[in-house]
């Protein structure tokens, strides 16, 4: 098929609203943003307290997150496989070829991210307010809260690394998954399948809408955060 | 707002109190009584030890020799309410000026009636009002140290230590700072601030501590230091012979 002919193709299937094709959008943005939110509900406070606690190991640590940060998404995936597995240690919950498995998938690869990236801007506060909490009282994980809310902004972009990390995702949900139609397969696994089909149209509007949410959450986020940073300096 | 009427923390009596980091002794064999009342200027020359003797006494760092001894234990640790330190750069949350006054009061677990009612007195007091909902960050150096004063003030503290509060402001700013600093003597609060303008601490002191080298050299009335100093060293302090 041509390129144009592909992509008027594609802008059809998006605006007839296509059942098959929005199912596959709603559960990739659904899994993506579970994975965004569970890792920034682990990964906020646990940034959080390995930038104020001092602990052997620490420098170790840190090396460590940051690396896990480049960690290749179908290593992540192949784990998680082995893991979720019927003979592995998380095999009786029954996880594995289901978007629960494909949310802690795409939890692993973004919370080294939201972990790494809270602990540089929460540290870098704390430099700066340090003496001031200490003067109220406010040490150690006590002044956690106000690092995190001040870092707010910071933060969000943490967030938003996160969100594109785990929504332009193929490798782990794919094996994780199983790229079940209907069930388990998502915007990036729906476009490397039907790519390789040449079903072009299908994977071309795919990726135009990944593209445009990816755009439009970003635009939101980056306006929030400079609305913010003008009420709060 | 009327002073504590509890059992004062004061004096506080400090004793043999050293400072040393990286085999580096930065402070030695401190020893004073800070009373009750009136501000007491910490005057030196840079490098001399004053703001680090100031972070000692609130509790900011341990000493690795001697002791600080509050009349009552509450006065042990920073963040007790009882005393409060206002640094010489601000540090401002980022947050509005109003949310700066509201951060330590809700620390304190002030509910939000009490908290509101302080934070209108003290905008009012200081002349914030119509900052009150700017970013405390982008306010001008002087507003933001008048924030801190007023930030220092709400939690009623019994002492308050001032780091060279007017080092970066201009003479406008500073005259407004004294002048809270004035009402702060006349409302009864002890102040112990660390300074090396001799004019401000011949307009606001009542007694001064004169630090060289990490030493305490002199212990004296304000009019004393200021007319009739003991030591050479203060002398040439004061006739502006800088000590090394």
């Amino acid at each position: 098929m041509e390129f144009g002919a592909a992509i008027s193709a594609a802008l059809g299937l998006m605006m007839s609203l296509d059942p098959g094709f929005l199912g596959i959008v709603s559960l990739a943005v659904r899994v993506t943003l579970s994975a965004v939110l569970l890792a920034a509900v682990i990964g906020l406070p646990l940034g959080a307290m390995i930038a104020l606690a001092r602990f052997p190991g620490r420098t170790f640590v840190i090396i460590l997150i940051n690396a896990l940060m480049g960690l290749p998404p179908v290593v992540a995936g192949l784990g998680l496989f082995l893991l979720l597995s019927r003979t592995g240690p998380l095999g009786p919950l029954g996880w594995l070829f289901t978007p629960a498995a494909m949310i802690a998938a795409q939890t692993v690869l973004v919370l080294p991210i939201v972990v790494a990236l809270t602990r540089q801007v929460v540290e870098d506060l704390w430099l700066e307010y340090r003496e001031h909490l200490t003067s109220m009282g406010l040490t150690g994980f006590r002044a956690i809260p106000t690092l995190l809310w001040d870092g707010r902004f910071s933060l969000a972009t943490a967030l938003l690394a996160g969100f594109g990390r785990a929504s332009a995702e193929v490798g782990a949900v794919l094996i994780v998954g199983g790229n079940i139609a209907g069930y388990t397969r998502t915007m990036t696994t729906a476009i490397a399948l039907e790519t390789s089909k040449g079903d072009l149209p299908l994977a071309l509007g795919l990726g135009m809408v990944l593209l445009v949410l990816t755009l439009a959450i970003n635009a939101v986020a980056y306006g929030a955060s400079r609305i913010g940073a003008r009420f709060a300096g | 707002m009327a002073m504590r009427d509890t059992a004062s923390i004061l004096p506080l009596s400090v004793e043999g109190l050293g400072y040393a980091v990286a085999g580096k002794t930065l402070l030695e064999d401190i020893t004073f009584t800070l009373p009750r009342g009136g501000l007491t200027a910490v005057l030196g020359a840079n490098g001399s030890g004053k703001s680090l003797l100031l972070r000692l006494c609130h509790g900011l760092i341990t000493p690795t020799r001697g002791s600080l001894h509050w009349a009552l234990e509450e006065g042990r640790r920073a963040g007790r309410q009882r005393h409060a330190m206002v640094f010489q750069r601000p540090i401002m949350l980022r947050r509005s000026a109003r949310a700066n006054l509201d951060h330590p009061l809700a620390a304190l677990g002030l509910d939000r009636a009490a908290r509101q009612a302080r934070i209108a007195e003290a905008l009012e007091r200081f002349g914030l009002e119509n900052l009150a909902e700017q970013p405390a960050r982008l306010l001008s150096g002087g507003e933001q140290q008048r924030l801190a004063l007023a930030r220092a003030w709400t939690l009623t503290p019994e002492v308050i230590f001032l780091d060279e509060p007017c080092s970066q402001l201009d003479p406008g700013a500073t005259r407004q700072i004294e002048a809270m600093l004035s009402e702060f003597d006349r409302d009864g609060m002890t102040l112990m601030m660390a300074t090396h303008d001799l004019a401000q601490a011949r307009r606001l002191a009542r007694n001064v501590l004169f630090l060289n080298g990490g030493r305490l050299i002199e212990e004296a009335s304000a009019e004393t230091f200021f007319n009739k100093p003991r030591t050479d060293e203060a002398r040439a302090f004061l006739t502006g012979n800088l000590l090394w």
